[in-house]
């Protein structure tokens, strides 16, 4: 009604100057909790995306879940026994060729092999303890990062030479080693074979650039002295949400173990789940807090009013009519803290997102802000409704003012 | 000239209720008829106002009852009583209890807003009738704190007749006006009375005033003690 409309807006703006400070009050809430919600699940979202980018979605793998039956325990079933010899096993998951076909031939998404051995890279008399990585190229540019990674040279470069490695820049650089170079590399079981130095990767992770190189399938097997054999097999599926359920599929298929991201890092998720209630309840409070301010000038205004309030009633306002005015007062409030609150909101997203963070570690990165419709819907439908809640509770007690006191202590 | 009862009371008592109950009105009957100026008079502290809010709704009887148009108000809710008052009382008070921040126009018009039966430029119209009637035309545009004392009681009243109630009732409305302006809202009550045929009730203290009326009510502690008619001598009036 225009008529509660127009009491409204006498009273807010016979308030003016306290009405503007409720406003702030609640933009100001409003602003901080879309920030907050900006940058939460912009890091999560990021952190996520750079995980399931560098991670395979899903790595298969012959760890058991659970552990190999020996060949003892099949003859005596019943029969403890001690210091049993347990029959060394062959480690790697065997005929990755076929397994691979197979999976491609259903899977929505693309399967690398790899064979992993730690070893020793030496040059110019000085070593350093590495991860030797045995990759396909043509596969691993479709399952990983790598291929964008490369500072000098290309993964294809891999076929240039009979033993070629890639190395990380920092490996490179600590022991002085320039593209073209012959390095040895010595595996812990003692293999040791010479390789020419083909290209750099960057990854921006400095463990990673300092410790990893990247050599063919095939030559990584010669070291490790396992023929025929991988270690993994790592999958990129097209939505890495399925990857859960896509993993226990190859599974299932194969009888090898498959880990998807999601399983890998459950204790991350779980975290993740206590940093958004945390960020709930943080961005809730801001607001209820903002609202604190609106009910203050709300509980003043009706104190204020309360000689028209009796006008009105002694008049023939109902009660619900006297209500409405102040829950009224309060949305406005609420609706122009909302409004500035969302400018204000954006421009601090924008003003954080240009601040450059640098870390020893990590390249120097912005920080991750996600721009999402719904945080601003949600913070501000809790600041408008914690502003009619901030009207309505005053507003009850006015409504309920009995004329007839008012007019008696008046006249 | 005396018309249909409007206003009635019934037997009405009003008691505070607490540790001493305090009787504001005790068992009160008195009808209220169309084209009747009716004073309620009596000592200080001898119940009038605590009536007249009874009989303008503003208040509930402890016991007893209140008539509007015959029909009784017993156990109605707030809202009710708010919805007759609205449509067929007015109400004019010691002091003016405008709205401080409405013109003299929007002042008038809160009761036809309220109401909401007119048209929007028919509401506009009535309440500059209103106040050209009680002769502040050029005064709509003006907020209370603009007029004089006088002046205020006249939107005042302009107000109460906004949704052309069949019963004003007044709470010592001159009280705060010199003898002029006094002399100025007087004539336009009695002119409601004469030219349109309402009610009005007015409680006072002025003898001369009272004196205007058709007939008296005088109350002490309570009660009524007196009930007569005034015979009005030709030219006494105004
Ligand atoms: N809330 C209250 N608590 C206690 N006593 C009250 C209360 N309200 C009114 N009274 C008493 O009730 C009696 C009637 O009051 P009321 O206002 O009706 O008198 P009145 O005739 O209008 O007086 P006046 O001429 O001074 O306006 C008075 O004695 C008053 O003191
Ligand atoms: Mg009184």
């Amino acid at each position: 009604m225009m008529l509660v409309l127009d009491i409204a807006l006498t009273h807010v703006r016979s308030r003016l100057r306290q009405t503007l400070v409720g406003i702030m009050g609640v933009a100001t809430g409003v602003g901080f909790s879309v920030m907050m919600a900006s940058l939460m699940e912009g890091s999560q979202n990021d952190f996520v995306k750079q995980l399931v980018d560098s991670l395979p979605h899903i790595s298969v793998t012959d760890d058991r879940r659970v552990p190999p039956q020996q060949p003892a325990e099949d003859q005596y079933d019943a029969v403890a026994y001690h210091s049993l010899s347990v029959e060394t096993q062959r480690r790697g998951i065997k005929n990755p060729f076929a397994i691979m076909a197979a999976l491609e031939g259903w899977l929505p998404g693309t399967v690398a092999p790899s064979v992993q051995t730690k070893s020793i890279i030496r040059y110019a008399g000085r070593d350093l303890a590495i991860a030797v990585i045995g990759i396909d190229p043509r596969r691993e540019k479709k399952v990983s990062q790598l291929a964008t990674q490369m500072k000098i040279g290309t993964l294809d470069d891999l076929y240039k030479a009979s033993n070629a490695i890639i190395l990380g820049d920092g490996m490179a650089a600590k022991l002085g080693i320039r593209i073209g170079n012959n390095v040895t590399v010595t595996a812990t079981g003692g293999q040791a074979i010479r390789a020419q130095v083909v290209g750099l990767f960057h990854a921006g992770i400095k463990s990673v650039d300092e410790s990893q190189a990247y050599v063919l399938v095939k030559t990584a097997q010669i070291l490790s002295a396992q023929t025929g054999l991988i270690n993994e097999l790592r999958i990129r599926a097209n939505d890495a949400m399925s990857a859960r359920e896509l993993a226990s599929l190859v599974e299932a298929q194969t009888g090898y173990r498959a880990t998807s991201w999601q399983e890998a890092h459950e204790d991350l998720m779980a975290a993740f789940q206590i940093r958004n209630v945390i960020m709930l309840m943080v961005v809730g409070a801001i607001l209820l807090v903002a609202s604190f301010g609106t009910y203050n000038i709300i509980s003043t205004i009706t104190h204020e009013k309360t000689r028209d309030i009796a006008i009105l009633k002694s008049l023939g306002f109902r009660e619900e009519t006297v209500r409405r005015i102040f829950v009224l007062e309060g949305m406005m409030i609420g609706i122009a803290g909302v409004l500035l609150g969302w400018v204000f909101g954006y421009l601090l997203c924008r003003g954080l997102g240009l601040v450059e963070f640098k870390s020893g570690f990590t390249d120097a990165t912005r920080l991750p802000l996600l721009y999402a419709p719904q945080h601003y819907a949600i913070a501000g439908g809790v600041a408008l409704f914690a502003s009619m809640l901030a009207g309505y509770l005053p507003a009850r007690k006015a409504a309920s003012v009995h004329p007839v006191e008012i007019i008696r202590g008046a006249s | 000239m005396k018309g249909a009862p409007v206003l009635e009371a019934r037997h009405a008592s009003r008691i505070l209720p607490g540790e001493v109950p305090v009787t504001l009105v005790n068992d009160i009957s008195l009808t209220i008829h169309l084209g009747e100026f009716v004073s309620i008079v009596g000592p200080s502290g001898s119940g009038k106002s605590s009536l007249m809010y009874l009989l303008g709704l503003l208040d509930v009887p402890t016991s007893g009852d209140i008539l509007v148009d015959g029909a009784s108000t017993k156990g109605f809710n707030h809202d009710r009583l708010a919805a007759l008052r609205l449509s067929h009382l007015g109400f004019v008070f010691q002091f003016h209890f405008l709205l401080p921040e409405f013109t003299a126009r929007d002042n008038v018009l809160l009761p036809m807003r309220a109401l909401g039966t007119l048209s929007d430029a028919e509401q506009k119209d009535r309440a500059n009738e209103l106040l050209a009637q009680v002769g502040l035309k050029d005064h709509a545009h003006k907020r209370p704190d603009q007029l004089s004392g006088g002046q205020r009681q006249r939107v005042a009243i302009a107000r109460a007749l906004a949704n052309d109630p069949q019963v004003i009732l007044a709470d010592e409305p001159t009280g705060n006006l010199d003898t002029a302006s006094s002399a100025q809202v007087l004539t336009m009550l009695r002119h409601l009375v004469d030219e349109h045929g309402k009610a009005l009730v007015i409680v006072t203290h002025d003898m001369a005033l009272a004196a205007q009326a058709d007939r008296r009510v005088t109350l002490i502690d309570g009660q009524i003690v007196s009930d007569e008619a005034i015979v009005q001598e030709a030219g006494v009036a105004g």
